[in-house]
């Protein structure tokens, strides 16, 4: 019972994330998304990636929004869809229906047994790349945001307008 | 009928794609957009610990959704910096008045 009310609790914050008219709600509604996110994580037995879903996800990138929409501004959210709305709901239902289909399957089978290793042996030595990995995105990640929030010298400006 | 574990969350994560997916076609603003691309990775996030549980090995799902984390994160910093520059170079953040594909 309490998994199907926290499961319902993510999905209805999911849902207002996108309904919402102000950009500052939608970025609240999906903090309150991650938070009832990471605790089904914990849940269901990953603690580990539960406290940093919290920290990151409902902290950091929220943090994150609410300086966007500061600097950006608010502007109006309730435009006409992109797409024409039966197109769009017809894509879901196709998306839903593949993924069904390829996803319960795995329901059938029979479970394999448990292992337990610890997470410090899987993500070291057993996935060692990926967390080089992370460290290569993390650097790009920062010299892109340097690049793209870098302010135009005075110099270069000219040289722009000539 | 009562449901198990397991297929409250497969069914959370399919809602949660979903929902972000709708939000990726119907949504105009560029702020939205990255709203429902998060959306969408939380679900996916759950999802790998979800078949970490299933394949009886949670602390692999754990690992992989952490890379997730770390490339959300990222994506999200760049997306929200490009809609800072957008902002202010177009005045907009309509993806609609951005395109000069189709007029």
């Amino acid at each position: 019972m309490t998994f199907i009310l926290i499961a319902a609790g993510a999905i209805i914050c999911a849902v207002m994330a996108i309904r919402a008219g102000r950009l500052l709600t939608s970025a609240l509604w999906l903090a309150a998304t991650s938070a009832l996110v990471a605790l089904l994580m914990y849940m269901l037995g990953a603690p580990e990636v539960a406290v940093i879903e919290l920290s990151v996800g409902a902290g950091l990138v929220t943090i994150l929004f609410v300086f966007a929409i500061n600097i950006s501004g608010e502007e109006a959210t309730n435009l006409k869809s992109a797409l024409p709305k039966p197109l769009a709901w017809v894509s879901i239902l196709i998306f839903f229906i593949l993924l069904g289909y390829f996803s319960l399957p795995a329901f059938l089978q029979p479970l394999p047994e448990a292992q337990i290793i610890p997470l410090k042996t899987v993500l070291w030595e057993y996935r060692s790349l990926d967390v080089v990995l992370q460290a290569v995105l993390i650097f790009a990640g920062v010299l892109g945001l340097i690049g793209l929030l870098a302010e135009e010298k005075p110099g270069q400006e000219k040289e722009h307008q000539a | 009928m009562t449901l198990s574990i397991s297929e409250i969350i497969l069914i959370t994560v399919i809602l949660l794609l979903g929902i972000g997916f709708y939000g990726l076609l119907a949504v105009r603003n560029l702020i939205k957009v990255i709203v429902s691309l998060q959306i969408m990775v939380k679900g996916m996030m759950l999802g790998f610990v979800l078949a970490g549980r299933l394949a009886g090995n949670v602390s692999l799902g754990q690992s992989l959704a952490i890379l997730v984390i770390v490339v959300d994160t990222i994506v999200a910093i760049i997306g929200l910096a490009l809609a800072v520059q957008i902002r202010r170079y177009a005045g907009s953040l309509d993806v609609k008045a951005l395109t000069t594909l189709k007029r």
